[in-house]
């Protein structure tokens, strides 16, 4: 891969992770074990799995907003104690404060960073631009289409320059031509700032048109099972049409071989259940 | 998808799709216009029909109760009579109370009513914040509040009344007992239903959890507190005026107590047309504050918001 600005990345090592958590019931329940992988710097990496695999759990572990069982997390070369610095946050939901107007909303980063409110309205204005909602800075998010909200959410997540991007399915609720038109400016954005991504997803033709690397996972405690180089070229353009080319299809083809099991065997479990 | 299905076939011809005759256009125009002005009248016509039923039916509501009293079929001794309640309303104005003017009067029970209200949210929303962000304080405290709320509130009333005498001071914290637990419990589910994703989402970014709290907890619980605020201030008026009748100097509650010792029913409704007047006052200022402050919300939802 050519060396592009990555500056601002930062490696996440995740070696031997295992969460366990006390349901409401007081019985311990294992939602991730040894679970192992390395995000390089400005990497793009993609999790799939069946449902209630530990994959958003992961993600709780590398902010830092939880702590890990046994097995360490590492950002930088630092072991994540508390908080991770530089992280941003894109959900499924929007996450959107309802009462903040696009503007505000944009503006919280930078504003709890520390930033003079000044400059941080530039900043977001600026952002909003590359989103392309000028001249939707005072409508409130329940003016906007879901598609817009996702913009703000996008441009709310990067206005820090985050060093780790967190994703969790944050497309999953969005309407298939939007999604795709979502991931392509989604893409757009991240070549700018070549954060690290950690993208979890449900939609394995997602993953395979986004990702650098992507990491199958087990359910039922979620482990890593098998991990995927994916080698189409960068900058992948529109996300419509990488998914007609033969080597997606190739690729999608073999890790969708590697997902079936889990998925037939989750839902398997879910049925018994 | 099958794409030979997209190229056109010999059933659709490609000739159909000619631009339209401006002569088409225009009467095309002249439906839409004569549709709006048709649609303009009905709506003109439903809202005065509307107007129409709202003002006949006080009348007939109160023009039976005039009828029937004067009739005699129902007892204008016991059930008061419109006339009479509209001359009682004229000499309490016009002529006072025996416990001074109507307007002192007045004023006292709204006084007591509006510190037993914004003592009562106040401390409402103080515990319900804090016993809604912090779990521990929420287990141990939280029994005792549905106890307490489990208490008929009214019968402190007398408690109050004989430990702290005829002053005000009973009546205002008969008001903030009734006001606390309608605001406590909407401002501690507010905290409860916030969108956890928002506050992880401002946890990363570094927020305190005083930030948290400024940023995401109290404006998310704000449209619960608000919501609470009206049926909050009917409990205030409430409040004052039982702790009056259970023993006052002045205030509208006493006026009501000693009219219904001399069975002086006219000066009963008349008292209770004062204070729904009142209330419905403070019902527009709440309204006023809410749109204000919750102007980001979406355009009413609720059919009950619109009565």
């Amino acid at each position: 891969m050519a060396e592009p600005r990555t500056a601002g990345a930062a490696r996440i090592e995740i070696s031997a992770l295992t969460k366990r958590f006390l349901t409401p019931k007081g019985e311990p329940f294992t939602a991730i074990r040894d679970v192992t992988f390395t995000v390089e710097p400005g990497q793009f990496c993609a999790i799939v799995g069946p449902t209630g695999c530990g994959k958003s759990t992961t993600l709780g572990q590398i902010s830092g907003l939880e702590q890990p069982s046994a097995g360490s997390v590492k950002v930088g070369g630092r072991e994540v104690r508390g908080i991770t610095e530089g992280v941003s946050f894109m959900f499924q939901s929007d996450a959107l404060f309802p009462w903040k107007t696009v503007l505000a909303n944009v503006m919280v980063g930078p504003t709890l960073g520390g930033m003079a409110k000044k400059s941080a309205i530039a900043l977001a204005r600026d952002w909003l631009r590359r989103v392309g909602l000028t001249g939707f800075e005072d409508r409130y998010p329940h003016q906007l289409s879901g598609g817009m909200r996702k913009r703000v959410a996008m441009a709310a997540a990067l206005i820090n320059e985050p060093k780790i991007l967190l994703m969790d399915e944050p497309f999953g609720a969005l309407d298939v031509q939007t999604k795709s038109i979502m991931q392509t400016e989604l893409l757009g954005l991240w070549e700018q700032t070549r954060p690290s991504v950690v993208f979890i997803t449900h939609d394995l033709d997602e993953a395979v048109a986004l990702a650098d690397q992507v990491l199958i996972m087990t359910s039922g405690p979620g482990s890593i099972k098998h991990s995927f180089a994916i080698d189409l070229p960068r900058p992948r353009g529109e996300v419509q049409q990488i998914r007609h080319e033969p080597r997606f299809l190739e690729l999608q083809n073999q890790i969708w071989a590697s997902l079936k099991d889990e998925v037939d065997r989750a839902y398997a479990q879910t049925a018994a259940a | 998808m099958n794409t030979t299905t997209l190229t056109p076939t010999e059933e659709t011809p490609v000739d159909t799709i000619v631009p339209t005759p401006p002569a088409a256009v225009a009467a095309a125009r002249d439906i839409d216009t004569s549709l709006q002005v048709s649609a303009r009248r009905a709506r003109r016509r439903r809202s005065a029909l509307i107007w129409l039923c709202r003002v006949l039916l006080p009348l007939v509501v109160v023009g039976a109760w005039q009828w029937s009293t004067n009739a005699g079929i129902v007892d204008k001794f016991f059930f008061g009579q419109p006339s009479g309640v509209y001359h009682s309303l004229v000499s309490l104005f016009t002529k006072g109370t025996a416990f001074g003017s109507l307007w002192l009067n007045l004023w006292i029970t709204i006084k007591e009513a509006l510190y037993g209200f914004l003592l009562g949210t106040g401390t409402g929303i103080v515990l319900g914040l804090l016993l809604g962000q912090n779990r521990f304080l929420a287990a141990v405290i939280g029994p005792y509040i549905k106890i307490a709320n489990s208490v008929p509130r009214i019968i402190l009333g007398s408690i109050f009344v004989v430990a702290f005498g005829l002053g005000t001071f009973p009546k205002v914290l008969l008001a903030t007992v009734l006001v606390f637990f309608i605001v406590f419990f909407n401002a501690f589910q507010g905290v409860r239903e916030v969108d956890q994703n928002l506050v992880a989402n401002v946890r990363v970014l570094g927020a305190s959890p005083w930030q948290v709290a400024r940023h995401v907890t109290i404006p998310s619980a704000l449209t619960w507190i608000i919501a609470s605020l009206h049926t909050a201030f009917g409990f205030a008026i409430i409040g004052a005026l039982v702790a009056e009748v259970l023993g006052a100097q002045h205030g509208i509650g006493l006026v009501i107590v000693q009219a219904q010792g001399q069975f002086d029913m006219d000066t009963v409704f008349a008292c209770m047309l004062i204070m729904a007047v009142v209330t419905l006052v403070a019902e527009y200022f709440l309204t006023l504050l809410e749109t204000r402050v919750l102007a980001w919300r979406p355009p009413s939802r609720s059919e009950a918001q619109a009565i």
